[in-house]
């Protein structure tokens, strides 16, 4: 498995989490993992969304104190 | 041949109804939603405990997967200070450049469209929706001055309008496009029950701050104590939260009006001075201006504890932080309600 691809996104408030998220995985292989770090509770529904849109995968979502940590998998087209 | 468009969702029902519309005759629909920095979706649900209680969601993200399209969320905060510091057309009834963020927001689409290989742009526009941007005379205006020309189509009022490429090319058949017009919101209502759409966004005010008086008079007293007009991301999140006090042109006082926008205005120590209450449960105030004298500090003092929990007691203490660098704590006499003057309150 490649290495995670770490995204802070602390203190960013909704959608700008999301796009943070959005232009990493853009940025990614199919079948990179990237772990995003918000603070924006919002997320816990913006994150999880984007993904099923666009057909990623959500594999582990945590909330420690006042972060809510996600990883994601980005699936190719047709991963869905 | 597969005909795809791009769709402008800014999470509202318009947008949501003329992608379906579009969607219902095989086309391939993509959406596409601009952060300005100026949305109100999203942020204030963030910061204000009486906020937090309502559901959080993303209205552009439920459009999206009401309609199964991806949706591309395009960061535009830099592109889009121009528009609101020059607006060519100008501002509505606040500082709302609404044509030419329109004209923006559909060149940026156009952009999209060329790099992605999409066949044509669809909006939510309806003639007459909106006073300043939806004015029939002013469709071609968007068109034009956007570079999307004829690529650029409304569903739910396209037969009101001179036909576009994509109905002239046979892409679509006009006769099942609408043709909405005026403010009425009856017609959208009545379509959304027809496709079966629940539960979306309730048009409340707008999606933009910048058609928010008080919002506007906050950021006019910004450009005009700054004497520029240059903004940061930071800046214009800051006009959201608290209140806005005034006291002299050298300062101002941002106080938080409840936990969740004391937890929010936390975030921003290292940048400002900041006071919270000691003796007293209060409100944190950052302070945006010069550094602060002794007679203006036990003034910004006074206000802040105004705000607390102490306002009427005989004296209040308070820690004053310089950037969490230094902090030292004073006693002071809160302010009574008539000795804030009217003028210093920003909205």
């Amino acid at each position: 498995m490649s290495d995670i691809v770490e995204v802070d996104a602390r203190r960013l408030l909704c959608p700008m989490p999301v796009i943070r998220l959005q232009d990493c995985i853009n940025r990614q292989p199919a079948g990179a993992s990237v772990r995003i770090t918000c603070t924006d509770p919002g997320t816990m529904n913006d994150i999880p969304a984007w993904c099923r849109i666009n057909g990623h995968s959500v594999i582990s979502s945590d909330q420690r104190q006042q972060e809510f940590i996600f990883v994601v998998r980005k699936n190719g087209d047709g991963e869905r | 041949m597969t005909i795809k468009a791009v769709a402008l969702i800014s999470g509202g029902l318009d947008s949501l109804l003329a992608a379906r519309l579009i969607q219902q005759q095989g086309v391939v629909v993509e959406g596409i939603n601009f952060f300005t920095g100026f949305c109100v979706e999203g942020h204030t649900h963030a910061i204000r405990n009486r906020d937090r209680k309502r559901e959080k969601r993303n209205n552009a993200l439920w459009v999206a997967e009401q309609l199964g399209i991806k949706l591309h969320i395009i960061d535009i905060i830099e592109e889009y200070k121009d528009i609101v510091i020059n607006p060519k057309h100008g501002y509505g009834a606040n500082l709302n450049p609404c044509l030419d963020c329109k004209i923006f927001m559909v060149h940026k689409a156009h952009e999209w469209l060329e790099q992605h290989d999409f066949d044509f742009i669809i909006t939510g526009e309806v003639i007459g929706q909106r006073p300043k941007s939806q004015r029939k005379r002013l469709m071609p205006v968007v068109a034009s001055e956007s570079g999307a020309e004829d690529l650029l189509l409304r569903p739910l009022c396209a037969r009101n309008l001179p036909p576009t490429r994509p109905e002239l090319e046979g892409w679509i058949e006009r006769e099942q496009l609408l043709d909405f017009s005026g403010r009425s919101r009856k017609p959208q209502m009545a379509l959304a029950a027809r496709f079966g759409f629940e539960g979306y966004a309730q048009p409340a005010g707008g999606c933009c701050f910048l058609t928010d008086q008080s919002y506007s008079v906050k950021l006019q007293d910004m450009w005009d104590n700054r004497g520029h007009r240059e903004y940061e991301l930071d800046d214009i999140m800051l006009l959201k939260v608290g209140r806005h006090i005034r006291p002299s042109k050298a300062f101002k006082l941002i106080i938080a009006r409840e936990e969740g926008e004391t937890r929010f205005l936390s975030g921003y120590k290292r940048q400002f001075q900041t006071i919270k209450t000691v003796s007293h449960a209060g409100p944190l105030a950052l302070v945006e201006g010069e550094q602060l004298d002794p007679r203006q500090l036990q003034l910004a003092c006074a206000i802040t504890a105004r705000f607390s929990q102490g306002r009427d007691a005989e004296s209040v203490e308070l820690r004053f932080s310089d950037r969490e660098k230094d902090s030292r704590n004073l006693q002071v006499k809160p302010l009574r309600a008539e000795q804030i003057n009217p003028e210093w309150v920003i909205a």
